[in-house]
């Protein structure tokens, strides 16, 4: 007799390792029955988890460690068990700011940047995203600050739209340009109402996108529920991983009863193989959820939301690190996957964005391959040492 | 209602209801009607929504608890600042056991169909209410934000003057306070012009 367990997600590619450990059968073969809750929204998403409706919740990366910071006016704490998806995230331009700003070429961060700045000189540019506590907004941020930052204040002006409304919102003016996860840029693209300007991984190579959040305390009060959800996740994850299953991915995610989607869109997603509204193109490693230690809550990464959250909100940047780390779980990732996993880091904690290519790092087995991890002006972020 | 600067107290609330369907819509105007005197607009579609909802600086928002827009309102009234709007939402009685835990919660109110004046009226309360212990929290925090940025300061000018005139950390906290009694001034500003002159000096 399977356990059953709730879990929140939204209609997006990247809920991909739940969808495929509750059909694929690896939740079942952990004693565990998934029941797949879809979500309207963010702000459902997290009353549906903070409420206790649901066990664990397809999340937001940076909305675990933003209500960690107590940011946003919302009561509840969650945290981060393992991270869901790694990168996804597209950036695009309506079809009036891409012919005020001339052809750019797909990738190019630096170009991308400066010309979308340059026409923020004169009239401000509206960029919208998925939600206010979202690695969409963290990149936009970080890529444009270290691009400028703008000289007018208000010269960009970041905006939340639900990702399916975003085509709507682009095309009515409302918005000049977005960052949004597949398959919602692909959509825009055909439907004429943008083109694509550079994948999320260009301003960050490991961009922890989503996570698998739940109350905090519920693993530690639930180790068997928690243990079998992990596990049934890394292998699906890893599945997911094998190029073969592409295919046979892409219209299991389809259906009615997962995402709803055209499976053409989501293969686009899965594969990297762009329609970028201008030509093609191939994007290495545009959703992972497997290679690389993709999956591993590192404390380095909640250190690094929690560090851009607190320049931005203006808090206080050790306090903010120090809580972004408790909120990425890789004591608890480690404890219930030791024994399935291959191979785990053998750190808890990064130098974010050292790696600039595939990289053989310390593990538990000697054989585990990182990155590249890099960010698209080469800085590196080093925690501050915790206390 | 006259045109001021300030928004008068005994003016009506402001509630904008968003709702894309027509009847529900008209159901729920209708309520707020009958339960009070009610400044209400319905924003009807998606397209817009932040926008207009910004431009009417409702006191207060409802909006379906399943609707898509969520997020746009949840930034609107709570992620940016400065934080000037409550949010109460409402939901079907098919959402059983959600009502209460929402409202447990802490920030929204949900109202259960069949809105009847009589039970729109105590979750506006409710939500206004919330509303303002919400708003006090964060002016709370504000305050210890700004008292521990301020002692940072007042450390940093009493080092100054203990390096600059010999003297303890409890004289030089003493002159502080002396200059700050004799310019009728807060330490804190005090200790601020101290810093930013040392700064200048180099």
């Amino acid at each position: 007799m399977n356990v059953p367990l709730r879990i929140a997600h939204l209609r997006l590619v990247d809920a991909a390792p739940l969808i495929v450990a509750r059909d694929l059968g690896f939740a079942e073969a952990e004693g565990l029955a998934l029941d797949l809750v879809a979500e309207p929204s963010w702000s459902a998403l997290r009353d549906t988890l903070t409420s206790g409706r649901v066990a664990a919740a397809q999340m937001l990366s940076v909305m675990p460690v933003a209500m960690a910071l107590g940011l946003g006016g919302v009561p509840g704490e969650v945290e981060a068990l393992q991270v869901l998806s790694v990168n996804g995230d597209v950036i695009g331009l309506s079809q009036a700011l891409s012919d005020r700003l001339g052809a750019l070429p797909f990738g190019d961060a630096h170009a991308a940047g400066a010309a979308l700045l340059s026409a923020a000189e004169r009239a401000p540019v509206r960029i919208g995203v998925p939600f206010p506590f979202s690695m969409h907004a963290e990149l936009l941020h970080y890529w444009l600050d270290q691009c400028g930052p703008p000289n007018r204040p208000n010269a960009i002006q970041v905006r939340t739209v639900p990702p399916p409304l975003m085509t709507d919102a682009l095309a009515a003016g409302e918005i000049d340009a977005f960052c949004v996860g597949e398959p919602w840029g692909s959509w825009t693209v055909d439907r004429g109402a943008g083109v694509l300007v550079l994948p999320g991984s260009a301003i960050w190579a490991q961009a922890p996108e989503k996570v698998l959040a739940a109350r905090v305390g519920w693993a530690e009060a639930e180790p068997d529920l928690a243990r079998a959800l992990l596990r049934a996740l890394h292998r699906a994850a890893r599945w997911l991983d094998v190029p073969a299953n592409m295919g046979l991915a892409a219209d299991m995610l389809a259906r009615p009863g997962a995402l709803d989607l055209p499976s053409e869109l989501i293969e686009r997603a899965l594969s990297g193989r762009l329609s970028t509204g201008t030509g093609h193109a191939v994007v290495p490693g545009l959703l992972r959820f497997h290679a690389g230690a993709a999956a591993f809550p590192w404390r380095s990464q909640g250190a690094w939301i929690a560090d851009r959250l607190a320049r931005r909100h203006d808090l206080d940047r050790g306090w903010a690190q120090a809580a972004g780390r408790r909120a990425f779980r890789s004591d608890l990732y480690r404890r219930f996957l030791q024994d399935v996993v291959s191979d785990l880091p053998g750190a808890s904690s990064k130098i974010e964005g050292a790696l600039s290519g595939p990289t053989p790092v310390a593990s538990h087995r000697g054989t585990l391959t990182l990155g590249p991890d890099s960010f698209f002006d080469g800085q590196v972020f080093e925690p501050l040492p915790s206390d | 209602m006259g045109v001021t600067d300030h928004p008068d107290p005994s003016r009506d609330l402001k509630v904008v209801v968003v709702e894309p369907d027509r009847d529900r819509a008209l159901m729920i105007v209708d309520a707020l009607r009958t339960a009070g005197s009610y400044d209400v607009m319905v924003v009807d579609q998606a397209s817009g929504l932040a926008r207009r909802v910004a431009e009417a600086a409702p006191d207060l928002v409802l909006v379906d608890l399943r609707s898509p827009s969520r997020d746009m309102i949840e930034d609107l009234a709570l992620a940016s600042a400065p934080l000037q709007r409550p949010v109460a939402l409402f939901v079907d009685e098919s959402e059983d056991g959600l009502a209460e835990t929402a409202i447990e919660a802490g920030l929204s109110a949900y109202v259960v169909a069949g809105l009847t004046a009589e039970r729109i009226k105590p979750v506006l309360d409710a939500a206004t209410a919330r509303f303002g212990m919400i708003q006090r929290m964060r002016a709370e925090l504000e305050a210890t934000r700004r008292a521990l940025e301020e002692r940072k300061v007042i450390d940093r000018a009493k080092g100054l003057l203990m390096k600059a005139r010999g003297v303890s950390e409890d004289e030089a906290y003493a002159l502080l306070r002396r200059a700050a009694m004799s310019q009728n001034k807060r330490i804190p500003d005090v200790a601020q012009a101290l810093v930013t002159a040392a700064d200048l000096l180099g």
